[in-house]
């Protein structure tokens, strides 16, 4: 069963690639570059961004091609989504088989690398923490790719991102079914490049190859201190087995590693650079910034990719070592550090943002920095908690925003928007119901997981738990306030655009499934897993697969109530502040931005992130390249290398060519002077002797 | 006076030298080149005469009838390779036959 979950996936993504090969062979048999008609949109949309790029005007961002669909479209559509709903539904068998009957799976595949002490071999492994992912990524991913079947319908090249969608699925689920860091890391890169393929699926767009390229480098950021966790781990314990790593673990305490002359704690090193590891696909402060560009993808791999499943990987990560973790606390105060920074800093960003995707993708952001708080309170099941009811509420407004987005002929600045949720009563419905689950609305299922964060903050021993703690409320209260901003904008008020209002439509069936049926997910999916993840049963529902801090649940229990309550009241002041700012003073929001320049321009240039990175490492690797390239290949290297040998060559070849006069008395001058010249030392040098 | 072998080398050299100075002072016609190389095959055949008289061996002889019949091939394809050029150039003045200047 678990070998079906695991490789249906990549069956599907495998047909749906031949589709699209077979089907690209016979649009264009002779091989030559396809015409595409989108150039001039492309170049409008370059120009238009950059004249308002102050304004952080994205708008116009999926388009049309105006080319016939590749055949087998629907072939393709229907085989990779048939595909993933029979993985998701055995995902469900999986949980319950694993979760309550807990019968752990471990399947040994085949062996993989088998080099002196590296023994690594393809394996699948089940425990509880493995089964919630399961779940989740199967099912988000089976609504995605039914989503996309709706909302792609006028895209030529449709295998094409079907067989990426599958494709990041099973790399996914390869990382998720790990039972080694390799193979963990295996699919942590897989997942990396299905995001790289599905950021840049429409390569028309330079946005979106800038996108692409630019989620790959700061994803190899982090990959780069993963890669050196892995080794420094298997420098320690000489395996990479999980296995081996957590019965070793505990006799590493106190051990020093030496890491450039600094004799740090080997635990605490590790356990920094695997989560730096973290930190990059998990979009984390400093290592953020390509999350709000992958926005450039289509939609519904924002919703899967960027929000439920891939960005979670870091967090994944992170529960799945919890037994390292949980003996490196300065590590954890680290991770609670950067969580709870991320926290704050996306929900503030995502105050000012006009892009509808792009709020919701500082969101994402946002909730990911709780996950790690939690991570760092030692209270990974609630973390997961977290991750498990995220998945739900910001698949649906992700794929709800698509769903105005569709509606709206691909617009997504909200501040064209306004007054829809007459045109699109359903969409307006459930954006409704997702942004109660995302600001914690009570008895939604982002209520339990994020008070039980909030709390596990409060309730932990991390000398920065009290940081950890006011930050996510501070966040609490500023998540409301943009949900709500965007939803006031986009719904409520009068239409800023009356040509684009009155064409607005609800989107098709296809698309309308998956966002009901996340709705209902987004409120039903916190109640009744509680229990499990962050109450009395979760030693009996994670067993082994999480090594929580001992005490975190029954703390959580007693923590003071005005503790407890405090996130639903700046949910609520949160929501009364927007309220106040665009239903009923609309006037207010504009003058507070005149009022306060110097903060406006800051929050909507996301705290100049990419003007400092420009600065510090994008500017001075071009110096650096360029001047390599300039001198260090093409003054010296093909100066004195093979120009430079090819230019003397020339020159001598060019004084030999004048002798050649083409005239025949010449040459034969030349070859009787010669007889004359070897009879003369005949006669007189070696005839002489 | 009677006439020995040095006077037949002499007419040969004269006739060699003769044929070299044809082929490098000549800059009209490529015929006069091949009509020098004529020559020098001639001053070669008259000293194998010679020398075959002279030594009383007929083999210099029958190899002077040898030269002959190759110089005879020789200067039909010569001829006919000139005929060939002038078709294709148009010219057979030595000034113009420069097609191998570099």
């Amino acid at each position: 069963m678990i070998q079906a979950i695991v490789f249906l996936p990549l069956i599907g993504a495998v047909l749906a690639g031949l589709i699209s090969i077979f089907g690209a062979h016979a649009r264009n048999p002779s091989g030559d570059t396809v015409e595409h008609h989108d150039e001039a949109h492309g170049d409008a949309h370059a120009s238009d961004a950059h004249d308002d790029h102050a304004a952080d005007d994205h708008g116009h961002d999926d388009h049309h091609v105006a080319e016939p669909p590749a055949a087998g479209s629907r072939a393709a559509e229907l085989i990779t989504t048939g595909l993933l709903l029979v993985s998701a539904g055995l995902s469900w068998f999986a949980l319950i088989d694993v979760g309550f009957m807990h019968h752990d799976v471990r399947i040994a595949l085949f062996p993989w690398i088998d080099s002196g002490d590296l023994q690594v071999a393809w394996s699948l492994r089940v425990d509880t923490l493995t089964a919630v992912m399961l779940v989740v990524v199967n099912t988000v991913s089976s609504l995605v790719h039914l989503y996309s079947i709706g909302y792609m319908d006028e895209d030529p090249n449709r295998p094409r991102f079907f067989a990426y969608l599958s494709l990041f699925t099973f790399a996914m689920l390869m990382l998720v079914t790990s039972d080694n860091l390799v193979q963990l890391f295996f699919g942590w890169e897989g997942v990396g490049l299905a995001s790289y393929l599905l950021i840049g699926f429409w390569y028309q767009k330079p946005s979106a190859n800038a996108a692409a390229i630019k989620a790959f480098v700061v994803n190899r950021v982090g990959d780069f201190g993963f890669a050196l966790g892995i080794f420094a781990i298997f420098m320690l314990i000489g395996s990479t087995d999980f296995e081996t790593i957590f019965a070793g673990a505990p006799g590493l305490t106190g051990k020093t590693i030496d890491f450039f002359g600094w004799h740090a704690d080997a635990l605490t090193l590790t356990c920094l650079l695997l989560f730096m590891g973290a930190m990059g696909k998990s979009a984390q402060f400093l290592l953020h910034t390509w999350l709000p560009d992958a926005m450039e993808g289509p939609t519904p791999v924002s919703a899967l990719i960027h929000a439920a499943t891939m960005v979670t990987a870091g967090v994944f990560m992170v529960a799945r070592l919890s037994p390292l973790f949980e003996l490196a606390p300065n590590a954890q105060a680290v991770v609670m550090f950067f969580g709870a920074t991320t926290a704050f800093f996306a929900a503030t960003v995502g105050l000012v943002q006009n892009d509808i995707k792009r709020i919701v993708a500082y969101s994402t952001c946002s909730q990911l920095g709780y996950m790690f708080v939690a991570m760092g309170a030692g209270a990974y099941s609630v973390g997961m908690f977290h991750l498990f009811t995220h998945a739900f509420f910001k698949a649906l407004l992700f794929l709800g925003s698509g769903s105005v987005i569709y509606a709206m002929h691909h617009e997504q600045d909200i501040r064209n928007m306004g007054g829809l949720k007459d045109r699109i009563p359903f969409t307006y419905i459930v954006m409704v119901i997702g942004t109660l689950a995302l600001t914690g609305f009570p008895l939604t299922a982002g209520y339990f997981s994020k008070d039980a964060i909030i709390e596990s903050a409060f309730a932990s021993h991390n000398p920065l738990a009290l940081y950890g703690f006011l930050m996510t409320v501070v966040a609490a209260g500023l998540t409301s306030f943009y949900s709500w901003r965007l939803i006031f904008k986009t719904f409520h008020g009068e239409p800023h655009d009356q040509e684009h209002y009155e064409a607005a439509h609800e989107a098709p069936l296809w698309m309308l499934i998956p966002i009901g049926i996340l709705a209902v997910g987004s409120i039903f999916a916190g109640f009744p897993f509680k229990e499990l993840f962050a109450g009395g049963s979760v030693e009996e529902f994670f067993r082994e697969s999480l090594k929580m801090n001992p005490h975190i649940i029954e703390d959580m229990e007693g923590i003071p109530e005005w503790a407890k309550f405090l996130p639903t009241a700046m949910m609520a002041l949160g929501f009364l502040v927007s309220w106040l700012f665009y239903i009923r003073r609309p006037y207010l929001p504009v003058e507070l931005a005149r009022q306060q320049p110097l903060l406006y321009q800051f929050l909507l240039n996301k705290w100049y992130f990419d003007e400092l990175y420009d600065l510090i490492f994008v500017r001075p690797a071009k110096w650096i390249g360029r001047f390599l390239w300039e001198v260090g290949d093409g003054y010296i290297i093909d100066g004195f290398g093979p120009d430079g040998v090819s230019a003397r060559v020339l020159d001598v070849t060019r004084n030999v060519v004048k002798i050649q006069t083409g005239y025949l008395y010449h040459y034969a001058f030349a070859m009787l002077i010669g007889v004359a010249g070897l009879i003369t030392w005949f006669m007189f040098g070696l005839g002489g002797q | 006076m009677t006439i020995g072998l040095g006077h037949y080398l002499a007419v040969g050299a004269i006739l060699f030298t003769l044929g070299i100075l044809g082929i490098f002072l000549n800059r009209k016609n490529i015929i006069v080149i091949l009509m020098s190389i004529e020559l020098i095959l001639l001053a070669v055949n008259i000293n194998l005469v010679a020398f075959s008289t002279f030594l009383g061996d007929i083999v210099g002889q029958v190899f002077a009838l040898l030269v002959l019949t190759v110089a005879a091939a020789e200067a039909a394809i010569g001829l006919a390779v000139l005929v060939v050029y002038f078709r294709n150039r148009g010219s057979i003045a030595v000034e113009d036959v420069n097609l191998m200047k570099g």
